[in-house]
């Protein structure tokens, strides 16, 4: 697992049913392309985040393919129905075989 | 007549467009209330009468980012910090919370007051030279450089504790030597393009500079995250970058000149909120 990361999301609490919601999903990550090269000339290995997905009680909501143009840091912010009380599932699947998650649960109110 | 009061009234309505609103106000979270525009403080009041943060210079956009500490960049290094804060470094065995518990309680109000006189020590110490004094001193670890990133996110962490809250250097007692040569660098005009602080900071402030704004060139946002270059910047590093752009030869980070001229600029932004990390362009 590569040092520092650390993924956060920000999902209301709450919502009406059917109500369309913002979310914000950020994962502190280096995301090192993988085209440039250290001091001595030797390249770097690419080392991103190449998926992130999320899913609302098993559904999916959003599943992204990541390449190596992506900055460091990575943020992405969609918007998101909620149809009844339920959880998000955040995913985030990393070059080294790392899986990162993180969920949100949301209640009806 | 009639033409230039129309112009005059078209101008206004484009300034309110282009510009960022005037009569925003900067609450982070919903919550902390900051003050980005307050009277000058009485050493200042001959050379102007408001102090404006540097927030009030930036785009809505840019604006925006510093209003929620989710959009905000500058707090994934806040989270680093609190890592280290808690990590045991050195030939001490210690972390910075051996000594001084837990962040959000020992360190409010701390980053308002620096810097400050250490009596111990007999000289004026910015923030960043208190925190290698307890790296090196008490933990027996390795001093930080002095504008790195591990610097900027551990004076971010500390800064965050005293948000809201009020820039309250002392200017008089001990710290007034090293203050009015603070002063005298603000004023001096230095490099090629013979320029002093004063010159872009107080007599252009709300000018453009390129496709810049100007402004007063406050000091209670830092450490800030700026975009330009995606990581959170130390004052030091900011004088470095102003003087450079001068095309003078810079003092070092670190050095007496530049601690006297935090002490200064500082002073200049008592009565602004401790904004850090700020977000800037």
């Amino acid at each position: 697992m590569a040092d520092g990361v650390k993924p956060r999301v920000k999902a209301p609490k709450k919502a009406a049913a059917g109500e369309v919601v913002t979310i914000k999903c950020l994962i502190s990550h280096k995301m090192e392309s993988g085209q440039r090269k250290d001091g001595d000339g030797n390249k770097i290995p690419r080392s991103i985040i190449n998926r992130f997905t999320c899913d609302f009680n098993g559904k999916s909501v959003i599943d992204v393919a990541m390449e190596p143009a992506i900055s460091t840091n990575p943020y992405f912010q969609f918007e998101a129905t909620v149809p009844e009380a339920g959880e998000f599932k955040f995913t985030w699947y990393d070059d080294d075989g790392s899986v990162y998650e993180e969920s949100k649960r949301v209640a009806i109110g | 007549m009639k033409i230039k009061a129309v112009t005059a009234i078209a101008a206004v309505l484009l300034s309110t467009s282009v510009f960022a609103d005037e009569d925003a106000e900067l609450v982070v979270n919903g919550e902390i209330e900051m003050v980005t525009k307050t009277a000058a403080p009485a050493h200042l009041s001959d050379a102007l009468d408001e102090v404006l943060s540097g927030w009030r210079f930036r785009s809505d956009e840019t604006q925006l980012m510093q209003m929620d500490d989710f959009d905000n960049p500058g707090m994934v290094a806040v989270d680093a910090a609190a890592e280290a804060w808690d990590a045991v470094e050195g030939s001490e065995g210690k972390s910075c919370a051996s000594c001084h518990g837990d962040v959000a309680d020992s360190m409010v109000g701390v980053r308002a007051v620096y810097p400050k006189w250490n009596d111990a020590a007999e000289e004026v110490r910015t923030l960043a030279m208190q925190i290698n004094d307890c790296r090196e001193n008490k933990m027996g670890a390795e001093k930080y450089g002095y504008t790195s990133g591990d610097m900027a996110a551990m004076e971010a962490l500390i800064s965050v504790q005293s948000r809201g809250m009020p820039v309250n250097v002392a200017i008089d007692g001990p710290v007034q030597a090293t203050w009015e040569a603070g002063k005298d660098l603000y004023y001096t005009r230095t490099g090629q393009l013979d320029l002093s602080c004063a010159s872009c900071h107080e007599q252009n402030y709300g000018n453009m500079i390129r496709a810049d704004h100007l402004s007063q060139g406050q000091i209670n946002g830092f450490p800030v995250y700026r975009l330009k270059n995606a990581k959170l910047n130390t004052a030091h590093a900011r004088f470095k970058g102003c003087v450079r752009d001068t095309r003078a030869e810079t003092f070092k980070p670190g050095s007496a000149e530049f601690i006297a001229l935090e002490l200064y600029v500082a002073s200049r932004g008592n009565g602004l909120s401790v904004e850090a990390p700020s977000v800037r362009n």
